[in-house]
């Protein structure tokens, strides 16, 4: 008992000179405070100082990339290629973007193909995770919590290992460039059904009840209530799901990379898309367009960059809950 | 959940009682049953339905999970240890399964560890694994230390920690292969003749020069693996920033400002206040963003196809910089089962590395 007074004495009294005063333990007199006080605040602004510098350095480092990329998209090559590079274009260049569409690489199509795969898995991937997740959620059946675990578990398990087997699956169907088996092989994702079933659950069973009994179908409840109370996630869902359609890579070059199913990811990096080819001569060079190129790559940056600009919250959310990118 | 269980439980009482009543009706007088009125049909067929629609719920998943993620799980595992012995001309080799020799019928597969012995000791392979080891090893501690600076240095500012925030996450909603194309740009040098002067150095070597230093040769042709390397090293460090700023930041929001006042009025340091409080209290977190750290570093890819392109190496040095998954898609083309066996060599390592981090984490983390 004393010793607890002793303690709170000495928290209610010292920590002003203890905290201004770190070498010393013992108070000390009052001059030596203030002038104490005054190192301090110095310190302190210091310490801001540096802080904020090593910030913006690091912010510097993160964007000039996206800098870089912007200026070279709107320069022209010669200007791309002198010996030192200008930091701004001298005139600006729009007519890359045009090259960037009419070159070795088919844009449109690139885009158009990337969106329908986009959409149309994001959408059938929100009915499926919203099915399972509510028969997890609010159903109860035999062989739930195995069933539960056992999808949980295959989330341990490394994409390349399905990738492989699953290539065989899709030629054996005869899916090879096709929409199909850029959508259907990876529909269903555990990691989303997980998300959304805790979700589901904290809304309270009371409502399905008082639904239950005024007669409402279960498809009915689910749409009316469930799903409206369960937005937010929801909307992570989606962007995330949309975000990995747009920058899947390896699953698309392997098995749709023919003209007419080809995503953007896969076209960007085709090695004869961006050669330069004389205007005066109409004759390929060994020179890469690369003012094109960029223009390609902030076409392809930009609307991620916008749908960040909105939804920055929920991406965050839905990401630091899976640590997986895409 | 109590409310299905009565739903459950009242169509077990019906289908029960339908069937008691049937043989009574059999043996009794021929008394017709008495029709089941409207409502009550609808409860019978409701007590049923709700027994299966759980599964109905589900079935989409059930049959999509089956076909691409639990058969992929034994079919990888079975084509891997299967492939024949060919002769021809008088030597005799190992012939991993293939899909496209599977069709014809001259094929006959026998099980073995051939698959697994060739992927091990061919040269190709253990150039793969050193340089996912490599990247893996040098970019987790880089990027962790960085990432906890960064998030500590945004916890103790309160203007424009928001700003910071959204342009330090910036790196996460970008396409690797895209982004990496501008890494790329930035430190390749336009050299249309290597025997010539090059036409322009790129912004790196000219900032380089600007602060005094000689040009490198990054990526160009002849350039040194150490300087593809760092190349790599530094643009998978920007690409892995994102992520683990966000995890620690939240971490360290959530801990009790009391240790930190604890800390002040005994006159603590701020370096031993860092290593004594922070480090520890954020140990799950860390530890956290190590593990994914090590599985990301181990599965790395895409980055190397955005910055170096499809043949994973500077020009004239294809392939010099591959990994682990790049080595399993190469393989695909030769033999189904040589690549199998390959994803399967790294998802032990995966699991391996995962479990020693756990191991580690078990005894490091504070609570």
């Amino acid at each position: 008992m004393s010793e607890e007074t002793m303690v709170l004495e000495t928290v209610d009294t010292a920590p002003e000179e203890a905290a201004k005063e770190p070498s010393k333990g013992a108070p000390a007199p009052k001059n030596d405070i203030e002038k104490t006080s005054k190192k301090q605040k110095v310190v302190k602004v210091f310490v801001y100082i540096g802080l904020y510098t090593f910030l913006t350095l690091v912010a510097i480092t993160v964007l000039f990339p996206f800098y870089w990329m912007l200026i070279s998209s709107l320069k022209s090559l010669d200007e791309y290629n002198r010996t030192v590079p200008t930091l701004w274009p001298t005139q600006f260049v729009w007519s890359n973007y045009g090259a960037a569409f009419t070159g070795g690489l088919n844009l449109g199509r690139l885009f158009l193909n990337t969106v329908i795969v986009g959409v149309v898995s994001t959408l059938l991937s929100l009915v499926v995770t919203v099915l399972s997740a509510y028969a997890f959620a609010r159903l109860e059946f035999r062989g739930k919590n195995l069933m539960f675990g056992a999808m949980l578990a295959t989330m341990m398990i490394p994409g390349e290992l399905f990738t492989i087997s699953n290539y065989l699956t899709v030629s054996e169907f005869g899916w090879l460039n096709t929409f199909t088996a850029l959508i259907v092989p990876f529909l269903v994702s555990v990691f989303y059904i997980y998300l959304l079933r805790q979700n589901f659950m904290q809304i309270p069973n009371e409502l399905y009840l008082a639904a239950k009994v005024d007669g409402t179908s279960d498809l009915k409840y689910l749409w009316k209530v469930m799903i409206p109370l369960a937005a937010p996630t929801l909307i992570s869902i989606t962007i995330l799901k949309m975000m990995g359609s747009w920058n899947s890579y390896i699953w698309p070059r392997l098995v749709a990379n023919d003209d007419l199913h080809r995503l953007i990811t896969v076209g960007l990096r085709d090695p004869s898309a961006f050669i330069y080819v004389d205007p005066a001569t109409g004759m390929t060079t060994n020179l890469v367009n690369f003012p094109a190129q960029m223009a390609a790559v902030v076409l392809v940056t930009i609307p991620l960059l916008l749908v960040f600009m909105f939804f920055r919250k929920y991406i965050m959310r839905g990401v630091s809950r899976s640590g997986l990118k895409g | 959940m109590s409310d299905e269980k009565i739903v459950t439980e009242e169509a077990e009482a019906l289908v029960a009682s339908e069937q008691t009543e049937a043989p009574a009706a059999d043996g009794g007088k021929k008394q017709k049953k008495p029709p089941l009125s409207k409502e009550e049909k609808k409860i019978l067929w409701q007590a049923r339905w709700s027994r299966w629609k759980a599964w109905v719920y589900l079935l989409p998943a059930i049959v999509i999970l089956g076909i691409f993620t639990v058969w992929p799980i034994i079919n990888t595992v079975r084509i891997s240890f299967m492939g024949q012995w060919t002769t021809e001309g008088g030597s005799t080799w190992w012939e991993g399964y293939s899909y496209s020799a599977a069709l014809n019928p001259n094929t006959h597969y026998v099980f073995g560890f051939n698959n697994f012995s060739s992927v091990v000791s061919d040269i190709d392979f253990v150039t793969c694994l050193t340089n996912t080891l490599l990247l893996t090893v040098i970019t987790v501690p880089i990027s962790t230390m960085l990432a906890l600076l960064i998030a500590v240095a945004l916890n103790s500012i309160k203007p424009l920690r928001k700003v910071f925030q959204t342009i330090f996450f910036l790196p996460y909603v970008t396409n690797s292969i895209a982004i990496g194309m501008v890494f790329a740009a930035m430190f390749q040098m336009v050299w249309p003749n290597p025997t010539g002067e090059p036409m322009s150095v790129g912004i790196i070597n000219t900032i380089i020069e600007a602060f005094g230093g000689t040009r490198i040769n990054w990526m160009n042709q002849g350039s040194s693996h150490f300087a593809n390397m760092v190349v790599l090293v530094i643009y998978i460090v920007w690409n892995a920033l994102p992520f683990k700023i966000l995890v620690l930041l939240g971490g360290l929001q959530s801990v009790n400002k009391q240790y930190y006042d604890a800390a002040k009025v005994d006159g603590t340091s701020r370096f031993r206040t860092f290593w004594r409080i922070t480090v520890p209290l954020l140990s799950p977190m860390i530890a956290y963003v190590v593990i994914t750290g090590f599985i990301g570093g181990f599965k790395e890819y895409t980055s190397i196809v955005g910055i170096f392109g499809e043949k994973m190496g500077p020009v004239g040095n294809d392939w010099s910089l591959d990994t682990m998954v790049g080595y399993i898609y190469k393989s695909m083309g030769v033999s189904e089962g040589k690549a199998g066996a390959a994803a399967l060599i790294l998802f032990v390592i995966i699991f391996a590395v995962t479990m020693v981090n756990l191991y580690v984490s078990k005894k490091k983390v504070h609570y």
